[in-house]
């Protein structure tokens, strides 16, 4: 910062700085912040292209893999770098019904990912509910929360997951809803612990004293300082939420047959890998990787740039 | 004054290289210091007070870095020290306090453990010697039934408290400068006068010369023998306490005296200093102040030097003022 | 003062209690004796503002200062007594007057940084409440936010500007606009400049003197520095852990100090014009005040206290004309 206009000459303005001043944003600050680190930008580049392919799987796959018209069995098992009997070929080689693995691992991202994203979403705004509701209530109200938030984190969430999907059933909804009630916890003690850190800032007393409502000083003062954290613990719990299903439909309990998701497709592929066909376990497996670690690394960032206390 | 100095700094250069530039915190500051003096090193937030202080102790941390001069402590070079004679030297020749007493305090550790091992790293003592000087250390800086506190943790101890324990683990190995940066200013008027009450007779018991680091012109004016004013990384006047107060020579300190309520003016404007300091990452050319200056000219394009004037004082200015003017105008507009 | 006050204490008390948790009620059932923290920061203080006037609060650190304040601005609520308004018991006002009496008294804090919303750009920090009250329609926030810009010499340019973009001073001055934005009648400035550089306080002190007379407004000025506040104050009023032990006009007060503990603090304050001098402290700390001490809070560390004085609590009483002092050596 040089802002160094003499203040009791409000006339004078040095029209440069008023021009940076108003491209320098938090959220320009947050950006070059974060490109301080290459290995976190290369993350961020490779999520990226990961989620553009999970939007665009129909359109970029060579196959579609779930036509039965187009899939034919006596493609079925071939090594990486083969070709179809029509001449397209399989870069990562075919699984045990002759699918395409390559397409099949981008409709798998695309399931995987809209699942572990769309259980994320409802969990933040379920725990963050939870979280203001108990930090700005405060007395017997936060305790009754808080309590029920310890006893759920107590429990490991493949446990609380495999019971609901046991009770519930399989099917994308059912998944969606135990992934939620296995995270909400989280977010409700991230929210929590900031919000009670805000309300105690003097700016929420000058709010008070400004006349402005509850609901107004809530949302519109401590929400937004609250997000940081929230958005940081949201990455790294959507990875975990992604890794959760995957595991879920690994074990057989997850989603039905009919959406695959990478979980799905390292179960199908895992009968083969004793026949020497590890490529068809292997490369959804890698995919999973490669999504999970480049996400928790933009998480990682994310913690470092957004943390109060390393800001200058 | 015939005695050599216990201290002389000169030209001493700290800078640090950020993302944004290089910021010359500390940039050509020079003083000395005499056995039994104080030093009162006056400046507002970012004019290089504390950087300096830190230099003294051979504390600056990356991305700063002291990149010229020479710091003399008893004839003996420390610019260049390695880390290691460092160590050795700090605590035992010079030390340092901080404004917040827990800077030097380990609060997982009793007082006792911290200061027999403060008098053990630098002096092969048996455990009983070292713990009696402790003791009377804590005595010295006027801590009650020394003995009981002794046996207590940091966090049992009041703030005035803790910077006097802060004070005794200083004055332990009986070092010949201490650099107190702002120690009283997060404490109560009444303490804070309890511990200006101790370092007082310390300084004039013992000999023990102190370099006091602080923004406050008042404490200066009760405490010190010298001041030495600075701004923008440089000492822009410097000279006997008395002198400087009632007569300053450079428009900043007249300025800054300027600012402070003081009871003669009851109820009228302050002068104020228009603007606000530099920043240090993009410094103009020639004298820093010029820009907050009302005797600013072109002259004022070229960096003045500190050039000593009568009396034993110093003033970094082209047109400094004189040392009779009256330091407090009755309140301008 | 013959005439009504525009802010009236009468016997305000706040009491802050650190309630058992679970943990300590599990101790307490097994035989233990845990008891829950009353701290009184506040302790029947009663005093009066007139309309116009600027009152100096001043002690150190636990004497309640801030939080006199805060019950004065209406952020917190008084445990006991009462605080009138304009003649009006602040309690029993309708909401819709309850919330203009709020709005007419504004606070101005200490810390620069954290009473800002970091998320906020000026322009909203400052045009928010104004618009949230209607007291101006969307169209006129950017005129109205230029104004109240203007009036704390700002530069209306820095409107889409964030707090972190600021100086110190210069957030102080967006603080001070925030408040000003409301039309209020009375600042409660809690150690508002204590944060700031010394040219930048003297900047800052000439803003509030030059409002006072623009807009007539009244102050009550907390602060620990006795400096500051005698350059800017009517009448001073200094606490001890929780009670006021003297109120009087500035000169009288600076001139002569009457209770031990107001002639000790005004000893301490180290003085531009006194040299090399002898610091005489008084002796001992300041008493915790979760368990402060019985009769007169100042008896351990005062060198007049007698025996009286550690069993009975003086009342603050008139000693000269609109000079109070809550000590025992006043009774001869």
């Amino acid at each position: 910062m040089s802002a160094s206009d003499p203040v009791d000459t409000p006339t004078v303005t040095d029209t440069t700085e008023a021009q940076t001043a108003t491209v320098d944003t938090p959220l320009r600050r947050f950006l070059s912040d974060y490109c301080d680190s290459p290995l976190a930008v290369g993350a961020a580049v490779v999520l990226f292209l990961i989620i553009l392919i999970a939007i665009f799987a129909p359109w970029i796959s060579p196959q579609d893999p779930y036509d039965l018209a187009v899939v034919s069995i006596f493609d079925a098992r071939m090594p990486p770098g083969s070709y179809a009997m029509d001449g397209t070929p399989f870069l990562l080689g075919t699984d045990g019904a002759g699918r395409d693995l390559l397409s099949a691992i981008f409709y798998g991202l695309r399931i995987s990912l809209s699942v572990g994203v769309a259980a994320g979403i409802i969990a933040i705004i379920v725990g963050m509910s939870v979280g203001l509701a108990a930090a700005y209530a405060g007395g017997r109200t936060e305790n009754l929360i808080m309590r029920v938030v310890d006893l759920q984190l107590s429990l490991p969430a493949v446990l609380i997951a495999l019971i609901l999907l046991a009770i519930l059933g399989k099917g994308v909804d059912k998944i969606i809803i135990a992934l939620v009630v296995a995270q909400w916890a989280y977010y409700a003690r991230t929210v929590r612990a900031s919000a009670l850190v805000e309300r105690r800032r003097e700016y929420v007393e000058a709010a008070a004293c400004l006349g402005l409502g509850h609901a107004r000083i809530v949302f519109r003062h401590i929400l937004p300082n609250c997000i940081a954290p929230l958005i940081v613990v949201g990455t790294v719990q959507t990875a975990h939420a992604i890794a959760l299903e995957a595991t879920l439909s690994f074990l057989g309990v997850g989603l039905p047959p009919t959406e695959p998701s990478l979980g799905l497709l390292i179960a199908n592929g895992f009968d083969y890998m004793l026949s020497g066909k590890y490529w068809i376990a292997v490369f959804p497996g890698v995919a999973l990787l490669i999504t999970i670690v480049s996400i928790n690394m933009v998480g990682d960032q994310l913690r470092d740039v957004l943390n109060p206390r390393l800001q200058k | 004054m015939s005695e050599p100095p216990v201290l002389e700094v000169s030209d001493l250069k700290t800078h640090f290289f950020t993302k944004a530039g290089v910021a010359r915190a500390v940039d050509g500051v020079s003083f000395s210091l005499a056995r039994g003096e104080v030093l009162g090193l006056v400046g507002e937030s970012g004019s290089g007070k504390t950087v300096t202080g830190f230099s003294l102790m051979g504390l600056v941390d990356a991305p700063g870095r002291v990149v010229g001069g020479s710091i003399r402590l008893g004839g003996e070079e420390l610019v260049g020290k390695s880390e290691r004679d460092w160590r050795s030297l700090r605590g035992r020749k010079i030390a340092m306090i901080f404004q917040d007493p827990m800077m030097t305090l380990n609060p997982v550790l009793r007082v006792d453990t911290q200061m027999i091992e403060a008098i053990r790293a630098h002096e092969d003592l048996s455990e009983e010697a070292a713990r009696e000087r402790a003791r009377a250390a804590l005595a010295r800086v006027g801590i009650p039934s020394p003995d009981e506190r002794l046996v207590a943790y940091p966090h049992q101890f009041s703030g005035g408290m803790r910077q006097r324990v802060a004070i005794a683990i200083a004055l332990l190995n009986e070092p010949d400068v201490i650099v107190a940066d702002e120690p009283t200013t997060a404490l109560d008027v009444t303490i804070q006068a309890q511990i200006l009450y101790e370092v007082q007779k310390l300084c004039a018991d013992t000999g023990l010369a102190m370099i006091w680091i602080t923004h406050d012109l008042a404490v200066v004016g009760g405490l010190a023998d010298r001041v030495a004013v600075m701004y923008a990384g440089r000492i822009v006047e410097e000279g006997p306490v008395g002198e400087v107060l009632d007569g300053p020579l450079h428009p900043y300190t007249r300025g800054l005296i300027g600012s402070v309520p003081s009871h003669n003016r009851r109820g009228r404007r302050l002068t104020q200093i228009p603007g606000m300091a530099p920043s240090l990452l993009a410094l103009p050319p020639g004298c820093s102040f010029a820009a907050r200056c009302p005797r600013a000219d072109s002259l004022c394009t070229a960096m003045p030097e500190l050039v000593p004037t009568e009396g034993d004082r110093a003033v970094r200015c082209h047109h400094p003022h004189r040392a009779d003017e009256p330091a407090i105008e009755g309140g301008s507009a | 003062m013959s005439k009504q006050p525009l802010m009236r204490l009468d016997g305000v008390s706040k009491r802050f209690a650190k309630r058992l948790d679970t943990a300590e009620k599990i101790v307490n059932f097994f035989g233990g004796d845990r008891r829950e923290e009353v701290v009184h920061a506040v302790d029947r203080v009663s005093m009066d503002i007139a309309d116009g006037e600027v009152v100096g609060l001043v002690g150190e650190s636990g004497c309640g200062k801030s939080t006199l304040g805060r019950v004065v601005a209406g952020v917190h609520a008084a445990s006991d007594g009462k605080v009138f308004w304009r003649g009006k018991d602040v309690s029993t006002l309708s909401g819709a007057e309850r919330r203009d009496a709020l709005l007419k008294i504004q606070m101005i804090f200490q810390d620069p940084m954290s009473s800002l919303n970091p998320r906020m750009r000026v322009r909203d920090i400052v045009g928010e409440a104004p618009r949230v009250h209607g007291l101006i329609s969307a169209g006129e926030v950017d005129d109205y936010v230029d104004k109240m810009l203007l009036r704390v010499g700002l530069d209306p340019g820095f409107r889409m500007r964030y707090p972190h973009q600021f100086s110190g001073g210069q957030r102080q001055r967006v603080g001070i606009a925030r408040a000003l934005a409301v039309e209020p009648d009375f600042l409660v400035c809690d150690e508002s400049i204590a944060a700031l550089d010394v040219s930048i306080q003297a900047q800052v002190l000439n803003l509030f003197m030059d409002l006072r007379e623009e807009l007539g407004l009244t102050y009550l000025f907390i602060s620990h520095d006795l400096g500051v506040v005698e350059h800017l104050s009517d009448r001073v009023v200094i606490m001890y852990l929780g009670r006021v032990v003297e109120s009087a006009p500035t000169e009288e007060l600076f001139a002569g100090p009457n209770h031990p503990y107001a002639q000790a603090l005004l000893d301490e304050v180290p003085r531009i014009d006194t040299r090399k001098r002898v610091f005489q402290p008084i002796k001992g700390e300041i008493p915790s005040p979760i368990n402060p001490p019985k009769g007169c809070h100042f008896h351990p560390r005062c060198p007049h206290a007698f025996a009286r004085c550690r069993e009975e609590t003086p009342a603050l009483r008139e000693i000269a004309p609109g000079r109070l002092s809550a000590c025992h050596l006043n009774d001869g």
